[in-house]
């Protein structure tokens, strides 16, 4: 039984936190060193988002693109990757980050029985926008699996609400319209967008790109119900160190981020 | 003219929107903007009388009499060599330039391949005013180096993109994620007919003018139409321009693709299967885990592991036919052209006419018509470096 990303943001809430959803890249630095980042996220995460690399990846900066270059050398894909996570211990959930070629490739259908199959909860395939995802959300949910919702900066108010009608899991708020990686701080703007998003959506919020540092999550903290961490862990993985040196610091700001509503709402059963 | 478009930015499977949420906003105001714009005269006429004043169009159609007497048949070069910047790629990019700037844009991004489209967009920006930055592989940088010198001296910002295969798809990766940062600001003048719905289809439209004058062209000469058209296929806007003009005509249409060295080649619609890439399902280059492979030409503007989403669903539907032509084979047409019709053809056009020559040797007698979409000049420091000529 895969745990659940509903549960997984309930847990967060009733302990009075923020969730933190650290990405890590299947096969980076090796596929060894992946297994065990994996296990020690686990003790630091809500969700895990593990990417899956794509040789052409789109929406990535250079951190996360270098990470799927080293991975690819290292031989890993789909297969290798949910096979390191079917056989892993049980522990927060995860959702795959790919490219929609790697899922059609696979064949839509036999990816979410997979991925299912693998323990995974959902995947975010960030160059899958609404109007083309159809057919992926309707074999994901057949097996349970949940499409994330990605919502941008530049994405107007009915256009907002037509995406989060259907978001499943949690929905990605990308902060700032560029590419992943770390970024100096956020607008006034963003803050905006983040609350709009929150008021509308029927599923916890999570903010990342540019998500690398304990005043990222103080400064937004109260707005969103969820961090994702990506280019700032990978990067510190490049440099040979723990997971725990990104994280326990996020993890504490997660602690200490005090929410701008009540209590009962941002998470619906 | 016959249209195949089954809905909105498909052709059969191929075509669609597969790009980050950021940028879904923008391309559905290109697709509002880019209706407004084709349905308003005055647009019309500004794209006219640039087409007509700077670009020098309508170009010629040349019966390509030596050629023909050795090809064994009759040859018609489509003369896209002789617009201003030397390709046709200044059609598409003059048209997206006075587009972005009635949008209000004031920076344009762009990927270019063997530079051809750098040249063309750095003209159409200088002359219109608007900020300009190419994305070039730095393999096509140092072969195709004039066209780099040329770019600046437009006052482009030529950006070297040293990932990967340092090639065109790479240039395309970059330009793509450079708009994603700056999409408000930020036009992305794409050069071919690929990338994601509404751009096959504006690039198509902007380039059909080859086909429109062809056609005309070769019926005022001949009375008749030709029983091929022939054109080159990187991404293929080329071709789609001149096959543009006979879609509904019983006249048959062949895109060549580069075979390369044999090894490594770019011939998606010939080797490939269907798949996403930068942002349309189309013909790909791609390993059974969706991871796209590197490729190899001779020609930088061919040297591409996709195939725009129009030709994927032409080739589907059996409407046109694509063949393959390796380096070695498009060197021959190179010297070939140059020697018999004074005209240096660029090494992507060189393609179409080794094919022509192919087709002639199987048909004697027929009449082909052959879209030379640039000239070589671009191609010499390379070619005679590597002593192939």
């Amino acid at each position: 039984m895969k745990p659940s990303l509903q549960g997984a943001f309930r847990i967060a809430r009733a302990e009075g936190r923020k969730a933190l959803l650290p990405f890590l890249m299947s096969g980076h630095p090796t596929p060894d060193a992946f297994a065990n980042n994996l296990r020690e996220a686990a003790s630091f995460a809500d969700v895990i988002e593990v990417g899956v690399p794509f040789s052409d990846p789109l929406a990535d900066g250079p951190v996360i693109q270098h990470a799927a270059e080293v991975a690819l050398r290292n031989h890993t894909t789909l297969s290798r990757t949910l096979a390191t996570l079917a056989s892993r211990d049980p522990g927060p959930p995860v959702v795959l980050m790919l490219s929609v070629n790697q899922v059609l490739a696979r064949g839509v259908e036999r990816f979410a029985v997979d991925a299912a199959q693998a323990g995974v909860s959902g995947a975010i395939i960030p160059d899958l926008p609404y109007e083309e995802a159809v057919d992926v959300r309707a074999q994901f949910a057949r097996q349970g699996l949940s499409l994330i919702a990605m919502l941008a900066p530049t994405t107007p108010p009915a256009r907002m609400a037509a995406i989060l009608g259907q978001a499943q899991g949690f929905a990605y708020l990308i902060s700032v319209a560029g590419v992943t990686g770390a970024r100096q701080g956020f607008t006034t703007g963003t803050v905006d967008y983040i609350r709009r998003a929150r008021e509308l959506s029927p599923v916890p919020v999570c903010v990342g790109f540019g998500i690398g540092k304990p005043e990222h999550v103080r400064s937004l903290g109260e707005h969103a119900d969820g961090f994702i961490v990506g280019s700032a862990l990978i990067r510190a993985m490049d440099e040979g160190l723990g997971v725990g040196h990104v994280l326990g610091p996020l993890r504490a700001a997660c602690r200490q981020a005090v929410d701008s509503r009540p209590h009962t709402t941002g998470v619906i059963s | 003219m016959t249209t195949h478009v089954a809905t909105a930015g498909r052709f059969g499977i191929h075509g669609g929107q597969y790009v980050p949420e950021t940028l879904m906003p923008n391309l559905i105001a290109l697709e509002g903007a880019y209706t407004a714009a084709r349905q308003d005269p005055a647009f019309r006429d500004a794209l006219d009388s640039a087409l007509r004043e700077f670009v020098g169009r309508e170009t010629p159609l040349y019966l390509a009499t030596r050629l023909s007497q050795a090809c064994g048949g009759r040859i018609y070069l489509k003369r896209e060599d002789l617009t201003h910047t030397g390709a046709h790629k200044i059609n598409n990019a003059l048209g997206q330039a006075l587009l972005a700037k009635r949008m209000g844009k004031t920076r344009i991004v762009a990927e270019t391949g063997a530079g051809q489209h750098g040249v063309a967009t750095a003209a159409a920006c200088a002359k219109l005013g608007l900020e300009c930055v190419v994305y070039m592989g730095g393999l096509d940088c140092e072969r195709q180096r004039p066209n780099v010198q040329r770019m600046q001296l437009l006052g482009a910002r030529v950006v070297p993109c040293e990932s990967g295969s340092r090639n065109l798809k790479v240039a395309v990766n970059e330009a793509i994620r450079d708009w994603i940062g700056d999409p408000h600001e930020t036009h992305y003048l794409i050069g071919s007919v690929v990338g994601p719905h509404p751009y096959p289809t504006i690039v198509r439209d902007f380039q059909s003018v080859i086909g429109r004058e062809a056609r005309a062209q070769v019926l005022e000469r001949d009375g008749r139409l030709p029983e091929a058209v022939i054109a080159c296929v990187g991404g293929g806007s080329n071709a789609i321009g001149i096959f543009a003009g006979f879609l509904g005509d019983p006249v048959e249409l062949h895109g060549v693709e580069a075979g390369g060295d044999g090894a490594t080649h770019a011939a998606p619609l010939n080797s490939g299967t269907p798949g996403v890439l930068h942002g349309a399902m189309q013909y790909l280059l791609q390993d059974a885990d969706g991871q796209i492979l590197n490729t190899h030409s001779i020609a930088p503007g061919l040297d591409y592991p996709g195939v725009g989403p129009e030709h994927s669903g032409l080739k589907d539907s059996g409407r046109a036919q694509y063949h393959v032509v390796g380096d070695d084979e498009a060197l021959a047409a190179f010297r070939d052209l140059s020697r018999l019709e004074g005209i240096i053809p660029a090494l992507e056009s060189s393609h179409a006419l080794a094919y022509a020559r192919r087709l002639l040797k199987q048909r004697p007698g027929i009449t082909v018509l052959v879209n030379l979409s640039g000239r070589g000049d671009k191609d010499l420091p390379r070619l005679m470096e590597r002593g192939l000529l």
